[in-house]
Order: structure tokens, then C-alpha cells, then sequence
């Protein structure tokens, strides 16, 4: 069973649907024994950051969720559940993450020529940096649906694909146990439904 | 390089797609969810639901088709018709959308935009807009473009972003349905005064419709189109291929 956190924030129907497409159970949960019996966890978020690390921390979520990735327990956060991951966020203002992944999430006002358009919607291509067991079904190219104005950085060391938009956009990171992709999986067709399987697959 | 998409949109009626030209003389086309998952598995990049009911039985019906193609089509969905309210974005998002177009009802209530954005995110609203030339100007009109608003187009749109839109739709009431290609000259006069993705409708009939298209103003960011996928004038995988042939990114 895999537990998506729910914590408040965004639409975890279509995230749901897609783990039952590749015939994977999962609960949308904030039970705290419900996430410590499933044998993965996927950290959701659509929004804002602030309004999400504080959203984590009153509901407690945040601490359950640190304890389980300490356990050994597979982890993966998405679009903001990635970015949330890492230690810090500053996004109108400065905020705590979960601290998983060493580094920090900033605009992307700062990297990329002005002309391009804030937030990246659309497809676009991943290249990769690093071996990570989640490429395991997918391919250097292959596209991924992206919603985001802000990206992670100061991660080098954590990051597995990245997307050209402007500048190199942290795309898909893995640290251990924990996993992150600025991409919306359960929206980018038959390469983010691989990606899926791939996790969902992951020894435990 | 962020792709260049190709978006499908379905006109659903009491449960089945329509697509009408120049909105009139609507005909059956497809069950929408065997037509989303045929056009996902061609590589659409997104779809467009317009829900064109008007009783609430169509409307129960409609949220039932959502959600059903949300269980099956893994690509962004985008909802539009009939949104006037808070409740309308709430209703479809919880369906599986991810985002939802607002027209008339932005048109009665421009603060739809500002109170949708703050709730759901910039990127979860689309402003589309129904336009035809009036006199040489621009004219944004209402009711699925039977009713001159009189409000001039750009000025419009340029209000729409700054409330809060984080995408447009683009819909020339003038190339629509006519097949002779999309309206460049509106399209250019959008594209230079937001900064948000613009998605180009209306006017659509061959491949080489579309390669102009992104050609012409590298700024747009979408293809839209109905009848030309419905009816196989323009099957989508020939038309990426024929994109990337022409040096326009695409998602292959």
C-alpha cells in the first residue's frame, strides 16, 4: 500500500487514479498509522511554499513523514512535494522544508533570459545527470509535463535528470530512500506512468 | 527546449462531442472518453473538455464523463463552459481537472479570476476569449460568440493576466471553423501584450495550418484545434512529425 500525504494542499484524485492505472493500491491519508503501515510514501503539493511547510508542520505530517524516510522507507515527493524536501524555500519569503535533501529551492526568475515565460507549462525533455532506479522504464528525451515557477538548487549532488528551460532546471533528484521530480508524473501520458511503476517497484 | 503542444478539444453535449462551424450545425462525433484516450494514445499534449449543456442532468452527466476520463487519460485536462462561480472550478476540479477556462463568466464578473487564482494558483486559470473584427477593432464577444460585448480585445486580456490568468485562449470567431489556417494577426497583437502562454484556436485545417502557425510567432505556445482531429483531416502523430521536420520542438 502506498500512502499520498494528504495535508491540504492540491488535487490528489488524478495521482491516485494513475497508481491504480499501473495496478498500485494507494490511500489518500493523514493517519498517522495508516502511514507508518504503507510501504511507501508520496509527499503531493500544488501551491505555495509557505503556505504548504506550514500546512506540514500544524498537521504534523511533516515529522511523520521524516520519520519514515529515516526508516528506510521509499519516498517521493512531487512538484512541490519535491521542493519541499529540501531544506529550505524562498518563495515570497523564507521557509523551512523537510530538510531530506541538502539544498534549497529559489525562483527561476534568477536563471533564466527574461524572455521566456514564468511559470514553465508545458512538455519538455529530460537529460540526465546521474543513475537513478526511477529512469529505469523511461529514456534521456523523453518528455514530462511541467507546472512551476521556482526549481531546486545547490543539489548537485542529488540530481538525477535535469530540463533545458533557459538554464538547467533541476528536474528528478534522489538522495537514499528519498526521491523528488519537479514534473507532474501522473500527468506526463505513458513516460510518467513508467516513472510511477518504476518507484512503486522499489525494493523495500 | 519546452515543446510546442497540440491540444485536442472536445465540445461535449449530453454526453457526446459536438463540434460545430462557426458554432452552428453541431454534429456527433465520438463517446469523449474513447476520443481523449484515442488522442492520448496519438500524443496530445492536453485536452480541452467544453462542456456546452445547459440543464443540470447534461452538466450531471458531464462531471460523470470528467471523471471517468480522468481515470484513464494521464495528460493535463482542461475544463471549460458553463464556469461562472467558485463552486464551478471546485466541481470540475475535484473531477480530475487541473486547469479550468473561464470566459462569459469572466466577462460578467471580471474578480472570478483574481478569487480563482488566489485559491487554486495562476496556473490553474485559463481566460479564453471569443474574438471577431468589428469595425477594424477587436471585439470580445460573449455567449459562445453570439453576443458583441463591445470591449475591445487586448485591453481585455492584458486585465484578465493581471487579475490573476495564467494562460490564454485565444478563439478568432473570423478563421473559425473556415479551415484556411489561424488568425496570425490576432494571435501576434495577443502574444505581444501578455507574458503567459498563449494557446492559438480557431482557423485550423491542415498540418501546414499549424506549422505556419508556430512559425510565424515563435511566442505561441499551443496549437488548438476540434473537428480537424475529430473527422482525421489532421492525424496528431503526422503532425508532430511534420513539427519536428520543421525545426519546431515537439514532443514525439
Amino acid at each position: 500500500m502506498i500512502a499520498i500525504i494528504d495535508y491540504g494542499v492540491g488535487n490528489l484524485f488524478s495521482l491516485q487514479c494513475s497508481l491504480a492505472k499501473i495496478g498500485f493500491d494507494a490511500v489518500v491519508t493523514s493517519d498517522k498509522a495508516e502511514i507508518e503501515a504503507a510501504d511507501r510514501i508520496i509527499l503531493p503539493g500544488v501551491g505555495a511554499y509557505g503556505d504548504a511547510s506550514e500546512k506540514l508542520k500544524s498537521t504534523g505530517m511533516g515529522e511523520i513523514v521524516k520519520n519514515e524516510a529515516a526508516k528506510g522507507k521509499p519516498v517521493l515527493g512531487i512538484c512541490l512535494g519535491m521542493q519541499l524536501l529540501f531544506e529550505k524555500g524562498y518563495e515570497y519569503g523564507e521557509f523551512d522544508g523537510l530538510g531530506l535533501i541538502k539544498g534549497k529551492v529559489v525562483s527561476m526568475a534568477d536563471v533564466i533570459p527574461a524572455e521566456l515565460k514564468l511559470p514553465q507549462i508545458g512538455w519538455n525533455a529530460l537529460e540526465f545527470k546521474k543513475e537513478c532506479p526511477l529512469q529505469k522504464y523511461i529514456k534521456e528525451g523523453d518528455c514530462v509535463y511541467f507546472v512551476h515557477s521556482y526549481y531546486a538548487t545547490d543539489c548537485d549532488y542529488a540530481i538525477a535528470a535535469t530540463t533545458e528551460y533557459g538554464a538547467d532546471i533541476t528536474a528528478m533528484v534522489n538522495d537514499g530512500n528519498v526521491y523528488g521530480t519537479q514534473f507532474h508524473p501522473e500527468k506526463s501520458g505513458e513516460t510518467g506512468l513508467a516513472i510511477l511503476r518504476a518507484f512503486c517497484e522499489l525494493e523495500v | 527546449m519546452i515543446t510546442k503542444r497540440i491540444i485536442p478539444c472536445l465540445d461535449v453535449k449530453d454526453g457526446r462531442v459536438v463540434k460545430g462551424v462557426n458554432f452552428e450545425n453541431l454534429g456527433d462525433v465520438n463517446s469523449p472518453v474513447a476520443l481523449a484516450e484515442y488522442y492520448s494514445s496519438c500524443g496530445a499534449d492536453e485536452l480541452v473538455f467544453y462542456d456546452i449543456t445547459a440543464s443540470s442532468d447534461g452538466r450531471k452527466l458531464f462531471t460523470e464523463i470528467l471523471t471517468e476520463t480522468a481515470r484513464n487519460v494521464f495528460i493535463p485536462l482542461t475544463v471549460g463552459g458553463g464556469i461562472s462561480t467558485i463552486e464551478d472550478f471546485d466541481r470540475v476540479l475535484k473531477c480530475g481537472a487541473d486547469k479550468v477556462s473561464v470566459n462569459s463568466g469572466a466577462i460578467r464578473n471580471p474578480e472570478l479570476i483574481r478569487e480563482a487564482s488566489q485559491l487554486y494558483g495562476d496556473q490553474c486559470v485559463v481566460i479564453s476569449a471569443d474574438i471577431k473584427r468589428v469595425d477594424g477593432e477587436f471585439h470580445v464577444f460573449a455567449k459562445g460568440g453570439r453576443e458583441d460585448t463591445g470591449m475591445e480585445a487586448i485591453s481585455w486580456i492584458k486585465k484578465c493576466v493581471d487579475l490573476g490568468a495564467g494562460e490564454v485562449v485565444v478563439n478568432s470567431i473570423d478563421t473559425d471553423g473556415v479551415k484556411n489556417g489561424f488568425d496570425l494577426e490576432m494571435l501576434k497583437a495577443v502574444c505581444e501584450a501578455v507574458n503567459v502562454p498563449v494557446i492559438a484556436s480557431g482557423g485550423a485545417g491542415s498540418i501546414e495550418d499549424f506549422i505556419t502557425l508556430f512559425k510565424e510567432i515563435p511566442d505561441i505556445d499551443a496549437g488548438l484545434a476540434a473537428s480537424v482531429f475529430h473527422f482525421g483531416e489532421v492525424e496528431i502523430k503526422e503532425l508532430k512529425e511534420a513539427m519536428a521536420a520543421n525545426g519546431i520542438t515537439a514532443r514525439l
